[in-house]
């Protein structure tokens, strides 16, 4: 690990006051800590901001949630707002990781996390367009068995690790940061980049801002809701693939729809056309098989992952068949 | 015909162990060595600049420290308890468990310097004067060991888990997570909450009837 | 504590407050005033030579006492080779010359006051390569094979005369099974603590032999073997990856030499999958014939193992194949394909556990051929002497186990027919397979002391890696003094006690046991003869022909497993809720801790079957998966039950305490138990290992 300069933040102000591009910020330091004994993170600064003031979960008047950025991922889980009324994103928190990462890792912090292709997180592998822009994916013509089928490019075959991020995905969550400029929100769905041809960028947010808050927005979820993770072994491990699926029913009609896939892409991935397809239909075997055909149009496989598309599509089945109670 | 056996835990279990059997008595003589002490190795070290003070099983401790450090490289190198293992050093295993402010966490990833102010348990920390916590007890008598290196942070989760569950967390695999839903500690239950802790000599049958032993299900 | 102490008893492991406290002293935790930390470094090509490595900047960053290269390691004798013979002494990388063999090979050692200062100049070693072709892909390489070379045996073994008896078969089976390379992945990792004081040196080092690592470490630096000590009372798991003294060890030493200072050098987690051995990947060709009644009259079962380019190392895969069954004709042999990756080494259950994942599922697939009971299929072709030599075995009794096991797992209510047996989503499937293991010992000598105070210390320099060594030797010694347990200390871990084989090949109960046991007896025929503490008598144990063809009869375990899996066939998801098992094994000497041997092999084994596999990046042959997060070894939540139980049996044939040893057999059998099962659940047979989901959807 390299030498750097350590301060603990105690307001936001200074957060951002003391944030720069050769520095970080540690939350839990989870991934961060982990990335920079990988060498693979190098910051000379680090301003820890785990002691900020961010650490409430608390309803909002529009009747939604607001979850401090520091709010650490077990106890998002277990509080019993996130419980009674977004069930999915307790669920999806609590297949990531281990209890004892769960206990360390905080709400900003787990967005931020950056990918487990290996090629990333290996230094000694020498092309990698997002630690070395330019120097080429190693993965593309390498082992991507991990890897991603959904909006990769020939820049970037990696995936977004996150259980957390899909469910927030497909609650239509907002990410709310602050910077020297301001406060702003951004969409969770907006919140991770594609890989396009900045593979090196993996969110839209700026290196200045800070990640204070996620809001969720109330809805009608919490009875019909399911998070699916699919993995090599049965816990404490990454997702081949995952799935959000949340349902509101007028009787036997879905009245709304959300569908989020994890282990697929740079971002978890909302299948909006799957969830168009559930619109206004019975959620019966067909509508559930045309949306989960759906949710994998456009899957480019690459030499290694083209299990991943029939495993995708029918964990997007399985996750709407116990959402809405069938199985 | 035998089988696979282990005894009922004893009675006497929180006499526990200090003198029974020869290798116990060695336990006596490390005692004897006195209370670690920080080892100021790096007291010549240009990097250590900080100044932490936190309590560590009841005792406050103020070291100076390079900001890199650990707090399993803290506890194993400079204050000489080596009762925390380091498995991976990259949060992958568990061997490092450690209680900080009574959860468990993963001391490599925890650098030292943030620990200002904080309590930090460790598996020296369990076992009260000379009485063994009952976790250490039923590891002890079911077996819930081999070669002895995972065993440290294996106890120390098992402790939090009984902490967790007895506050109604629920895991992965709870079939309703609403709070109302009841959970019951079965044995995926134990199963999925230990699985932050690998166990490469496979001991998990038995480290699984340790736990429920100490959640107070007695054998299943 | 419980149980009396006596031989067989469940007796609490000694050793065990110790390990429940945090108070076992492993490798890198024994306190050596002015220890400086060593960090190694690999390299990042497969073949070639290092060009220059310039640590102008590393010399020069805090803390920094030495960078150890070629360019100015010790010279040692031989070049580093005076203790090659392999697969005991292996070739190691010690930095005597430029050449790069395989992508992670050491090349440097870092050395500073702090680990945080060692492990960051490590990082600012400026490195270039001069590339060479490397051989990485096993399917090219295998092209041009080369002969094995095994430790037991010949690498050709053939008996009767298979290719006729194969043309008058009725039925046959012909199928290619795959195993994947693999790491050991101990939770400790390898360390040492080289310390010297004049020209004595001692290592606390992380080791199945500390003898083996004496002599080695001795021989390789050219110095006399007296002035070498190693210390290790604990070891965090070994199975077989610290049966051997790496690198690493050696380093140490040397770098302790040139820095003037004590140097511990642990390894980091990556830095085990590649210098340290692992179990290479095999390619097995199997060709069963038998009749229509069910006899197997003959079986061709061909291997090709990878090793690299440097020692030859050979999978044993075909040791299993010569005692497993009653085929009167057969012919094994093995070959190598060299490749530029680290040397691999014995893995638990060398060759058995990769074998029998082949014979077991050609067996099951000759079963369905058959229309036969894979177990029926199994009983009519019993072993009752060596099929490969004919000879009688020293005690067997693998009826009882296919028997007992069968009856605790309720084999009678399984439907034959595959797919047929369901719960709800679930296809359930019920495997069968035979686990076997050689038996071996080792000289050893042992020395028991009557102390002044009435109790007794029992010396030996042997090992304890979770094996319960510890508490059956002080149950041995308790057991021959005629004294209680808590009388007793054993020790062990240290070449100043008497010499003790290597922990591998699961022989320490066989070979420590029996000296144990005669040094206990030499004390007491003193003691009654009226000698008065302090007393102490050396004894020794050592079998008859150490030589396997003079051997009279053959020595093996056996095992009966059974098993069931759960499979969705949907999402390929594979669980295995239910093993049960039955060994034959000779004399149990705690049931306790041979329990819980049983049920760790079962875990490795499930592991094998379910989910191990180093992958090997085609193009720069380094190990993508060089950690624990993408390694993946079972975790609690992939165990459900297993049941294990084993027969009376007392082999005092082989030696005098009846005992065969078990530290291994629990892994065999397990990976071909669950292909069958996952046959007889969704009608797929799948003969490449690890079962991953995707080759279930």
């Amino acid at each position: 690990m390299r030498s750097f300069e350590y301060t603990s933040a105690r307001s936001v102000d200074e957060a951002l006051a003391g944030i720069g591009p050769d520095a970080k910020f540690l939350a839990g330091g989870t991934n961060l800590v982990d990335l920079m004994k990988g060498d693979v993170e190098k910051p000379a600064r680090l301003v820890d901001i785990s002691a900020l003031p961010l650490t409430d979960i608390a309803a909002t008047p529009a009747g939604g949630v607001r979850i401090g950025a520091m709010v650490r991922n077990s106890d998002c889980a277990s509080h019993p707002l996130i419980r009674e009324r977004y069930p999915l994103l307790s669920q999806a928190l609590l297949a990531g990781a281990s209890p004892q990462l769960r206990n360390m890792a905080s709400t900003g912090g787990n967005l931020m996390q950056r990918t487990r292709c290996y090629y990333f997180y290996d230094t000694a592998f020498d092309r990698c367009n997002k630690r070395v822009p330019g120097s080429g994916c190693a993965a593309l013509e390498g082992y991507n068995r991990i890897h991603a089928i959904l909006g990769a490019s020939n820049q970037c075959v990696a995936t977004h690790p996150s259980d957390m991020a899909v469910a927030l995905a497909a609650l239509d969550a907002m990410v709310e940061v602050l910077g020297r400029s301001g406060a702003r929100r951004i969409p969770a769905t907006q919140f991770h980049r594609l890989p396009g041809d900045t593979p090196h960028l993996d969110t839209n947010i700026e290196p200045d801002e800070l990640i204070v808050a996620v809001e969720l927005p109330p809805n009608g979820f919490a009875q019909r809701s399911h998070y699916l993770k699919v993995r090599d072994r049965a816990s404490y491990a990454f997702a081949l693939v995952s799935v959000a699926a949340a349902l509101e029913m007028d009787g036997n009609t879905v009245r709304t729809a959300r569908i989020a896939m994890g282990g697929v892409a740079h971002k978890p991935w909302r299948a909006m056309e799957a969830e168009s397809a559930l619109v206004g239909r019975r959620l019966d075997a067909a509508a559930i098989e045309r949306a989960a055909d759906a949710s994998v149009s456009g899957a480019r496989p690459l030499h290694d992952n083209a299990f991943k598309v029939a495993l995708a599509k029918r964990s997007v089945a399985r996750a709407l068949e116990v959402a809405g109670g069938a199985a | 015909m035998s089988r696979d056996s282990h005894d009922p835990p004893s009675e006497a279990r929180r006499r526990f162990v200090l003198g029974t059997g020869a290798l116990g008595a060695s336990l006596g003589a490390i005692d004897a060595l006195g209370a670690p002490k920080d080892a100021g190795n790096n007291a010549l070290a240009p990097e250590a600049t900080h100044r932490v003070r936190f309590r560590l099983n009841g005792e406050t401790r103020e070291l100076a420290l390079d900001p890199r450090v650990t707090l399993l490289d803290a506890l194993r190198e400079r204050l000489r308890m080596t009762g925390t293992k380091k498995g991976c050093d990259r949060g992958q295993c568990g061997a490092c468990t450690v209680l900080v402010d009574g959860r468990r966490v993963n001391s490599c990833l925890t650098l030292a310097v943030t620990l200002e102010g904080k309590e930090v348990t460790t598996i020296e920390g369990l076992s009260r004067g000379g009485a063994a916590h009952p976790a250490q007890v039923a590891f002890l008598e079911r077996d819930a060991f081999q070669c002895g290196y995972c065993t440290p942070g294996q106890i120390m989760s098992c402790v939090a888990l009984v902490d967790e569950y007895r506050h109604g967390m629920p895991s992965y695999v709870s079939r309703d997570v609403r709070p109302g839903a009841a959970i019951a500690l079965t044995d995926d239950e134990i199963r999925e909450r230990m699985s932050g802790n690998i166990c490469r000599c496979g001991a998990y049958v038995n480290i699984v009837a340790a736990v429920r032993d100490v959640a107070g299900g007695g054998k299943a | 504590m419980n149980g009396k102490g006596m031989i067989g008893d469940p007796l609490t492991r000694v050793d065990g407050p110790l390990k429940v406290m945090g108070r076992a002293t492993y490798a890198a935790e024994f306190e050596v005033p002015g220890v400086a930390y060593g960090v190694m470094v690999r390299s990042t090509i497969p073949s070639g030579t290092i060009a220059s490595i310039d640590s102008t900047v590393a010399r020069r960053m805090p803390g920094v006492l030495l960078v150890m290269t070629h360019e100015n390691a010790p010279r040692l004798p031989a070049k580093g080779r005076a203790a090659v013979k392999p697969p005991a002494g292996r070739e190691m990388s010690l930095l005597q010359d430029a050449a790069v063999r395989y992508n992670g090979e050491p090349i440097a050692v870092v050395v500073a006051a702090t680990l945080e200062q060692a492990t960051d100049a490590a990082a600012h070693l400026d490195i270039r390569y001069r590339a060479a072709d490397a051989v990485l892909d096993f399917d090219q390489a295998k092209k041009d094979p080369k002969p094995a070379k095994m430790l037991r045996g010949p690498a050709e073994k053939k008996w009767g005369d298979a290719q006729s008896a194969l043309e008058r078969a009725d039925v046959k089976v012909d199928a290619v099974y795959t195993t994947p390379m693999e790491h050991h992945n101990p939770m400790e990792p390898h360390g040492t603590i080289a310390e010297w004081k004049g020209s004595e040196l001692t290592l606390y080092d992380a080791t199945q032999y500390v003898s083996g690592a004496k002599e080695t470490v001795a021989k390789t630096l050219g110095i006399p073997p007296e002035k070498v000590r190693v210390v290790c009372p604990f070891v965090g798991g070994g199975f077989g990856c610290k049966g051997s003294a790496w690198s690493h060890v050696t380093l140490a030493a040397m770098a302790a030499r040139k820095a003037g200072r004590p140097v511990k050098l642990v390894l980091e987690r990556p830095q085990m999958y590649g210098p340290v051995g692992g179990r290479p990947q095999t390619e097995q060709h199997i060709v069963l014939g038998a009749m229509r009644d069910g006899r197997i009259v003959a079986l061709r079962h061909e291997v090709l193992s990878h090793t690299s380019v440097f020692e030859d190392f050979t999978e044993p895969s075909t040791q299993p194949t010569r005692a497993l069954y009653a085929w009167p004709n057969g012919d094994t042999v093995q070959k190598l394909a060299k490749m530029n990756v680290g040397t691999p080494t014995f893995q638990r259950a060398p060759g058995e556990a990769t074998g029998t994942f082949a014979i077991e599922s050609a067996i099951d697939e000759l079963a369905y051929e058959l229309g036969m009971d894979p177990l029926e299929l199994r009983l009519r072709n019993h072993a009752d002497v060596e099929p490969s030599s004919g000879k009688p075995w020293s005690s067997k009794k693998l009826r009882e186990c296919y028997e007992d096991g069968a009856r605790r797992f309720g084999w009678s209510r399984r439907s034959a027919r595959p797919g047929s047996m369901r719960d709800g989503r679930w296809l359930v499937g019920w495997g069968v397979a035979t686990a076997t293991y050689p038996a071996h010992r080792m000289e050893a000598k042992a020395v028991a002391i009557m102390n002044a105070d009435g109790t007794f210390t029992v010396r030996s320099g042997t090992q304890d890696l979770g094996t319960g060594t510890y508490t059956i030797c002080s149950q041995i010694a308790a057991e021959t003094l005629g004294v209680p347990v808590q009388k007793v200390r054993f020790e062990l871990g240290d070449t100043r006690f008497p010499k003790a084989p290597v922990s591998g090949g699961s022989m320490t109960a066989a070979s420590v046991g029996p000296a144990v046991r005669a040094a206990c007896l030499a004390l007491r025929e003193k003691i009654d003869a009226g000698g008065k503490a302090p007393l102490q008598a050396e004894g020794s144990a050592k079998p008859p022909a150490e030589d396997e063809e003079k051997k009279t009869h053959a020595e093996r375990s056996f095992g009966a497993l059974f098993g069931e899996v759960r499979v969705d066939p949907e999402l390929g998801i594979l669980r295995v809720p239910r093993v049960v098992a039955t060994y034959s094994v000779g004399r149990i000497l705690n049931a306790k801790t041979a329990a819980s041997q049983f049920q760790g092999g079962i875990v490795w084994g499930l592991g094998m079957a379910l989910m191990e596999e180093s992958i090997l990046d085609r193009r720069t042959g380094r190990i993508v998966n060089a950690n624990l997060a993408e390694y993946h070894v079972p975790v609690n939540a992939d165990i459900g039950s297993i049941e294990v139980a084993w027969v009376d049996e007392n082999d005092t044939g082989f030696n005098d305490i009846g005992a065969r040893g078990i530290g291994e057999i629990g892994i065999t059998g397990v990976a071909g138990m669950v292909a069958n099962a996952v046959f007889h659940a969704t009608g797929k047979r799948v003969r490449s290992l690890p079962i991953t989901l995707d080759k279930l959807l």
